[in-house]
């Protein structure tokens, strides 16, 4: 069996830093920050996930086969969200002939 | 008791190192088409965001911001004691499996008992669309079209913590026989796999759902 070289006190401090983040994250939502609110929190959230693929789900020490699976889920994520979103923001962009 | 355990690979594998290189590429495989899942909700939910701001805004100003960090709490340790459960598995320390796989699921369930008394908050605030919806003024319908999202986004990643407690029943059952061993316990790995991905769901979901509109 591999093992994940990763001990009990590091998946301690993991989860008390996630517990952290998620608070921090809490009381940012209240700054008044305009449209940075979304950044900051979507930013936190992404270092969360990252530390939960990198040391919860074994990533750190993952095989290069399933490292580049979860980086396949993230890259067609990426076109999902780019092919439609990239439409959808930039409709008001130009003028429609005729409306 | 220790017969029933699995010290030899099933027949189309080399060795035990191999069928568990398999299980754990398998499911990550899974999660894959999970992240679309989820993805093609989140994608959907971005556009209408950008559409109407200011009603997903108010929607989220209606959300119970207590409830929603202290379950982000319970999934964040919940995620700890499936990593201790695993790392318990490998060490060959029985009791402590049998231990954190029940905390996992100790946990697990609190966190839906807590989605339950929301989902009831949003039933006697009339925040139900298709069932029992009403809002005063200009936002209505995109505040309830917030809602729809928040009632799918959290009713799916609540579908999936329940398949994840009953799982991990299951697994509680196999630990206590002595199913698992330090050279064979893939079973609870690949179950942890799926158990933190849908953790990190909920982690995107809170931002998304509950602390949009406060600053």
């Amino acid at each position: 069996m591999a093992s994940t070289g990763i001990g009990v006190r590091a998946y301690i401090v993991t989860a008390a830093v996630l517990l952290v983040l998620t608070g921090l994250t809490i009381g940012l939502a209240f700054a008044p920050l305009g449209p940075w609110n979304t950044v900051v929190a979507l930013g936190i959230a992404a270092t969360k996930g990252l530390l939960i693929a990198l040391v919860f789900m074994h990533l750190r020490s993952g095989t290069a086969t399933t490292r580049l699976t979860a980086a396949a889920g993230l890259f067609w994520l990426a076109i999902l969200l780019a092919g439609t979103l990239d439409d959808v923001m930039t409709r008001g962009w130009l003028p429609v002939p005729g409306k | 008791m220790a017969a029933r355990a699995r010290s030899v690979p099933a027949e189309q594998y080399d060795d035990l190192e191999q069928q568990h290189r398999a299980s754990t590429f398998g499911m990550w495989v899974f999660l894959v088409t999970e992240i679309m899942l989820f993805g093609g909700m989140f994608t959907a939910y971005a556009s209408y965001r950008f559409l109407y701001p200011e009603g997903f805004a108010e929607g989220s100003r209606h959300m119970d911001l207590v409830i929603g960090g202290v379950n982000t709490g319970v999934l964040i340790v919940s995620s700890l004691t499936v990593a201790l459960a695993i790392h318990a598995a490998q060490t060959g320390h029985r009791r402590a499996l049998l231990g954190f796989l029940g905390a996992t699921i100790v946990l697990g369930l609190l966190f839906m008992n807590l989605k339950a008394v929301e989902y009831w908050h949003h039933w006697q605030d009339s925040l139900v669309p298709g069932l029992r919806f009403s809002f005063e003024g200009p936002l209505a319908h995109q505040v309830q079209l917030f809602f729809l999202f928040y009632f799918i986004m959290t009713g799916i990643h609540a579908v999936h913590l329940t398949i994840g407690v009953s799982v991990v029943a299951i697994l509680l059952i196999l630990a206590w026989r002595g199913h698992f061993t330090p050279e064979s316990h893939a079973p609870i790995e690949v179950t942890g796999l799926y158990w933190h991905f849908v953790d990190i769901v909920w982690i995107f979901l809170l931002p998304l759902l509950y602390l949009n509109g406060l600053g």
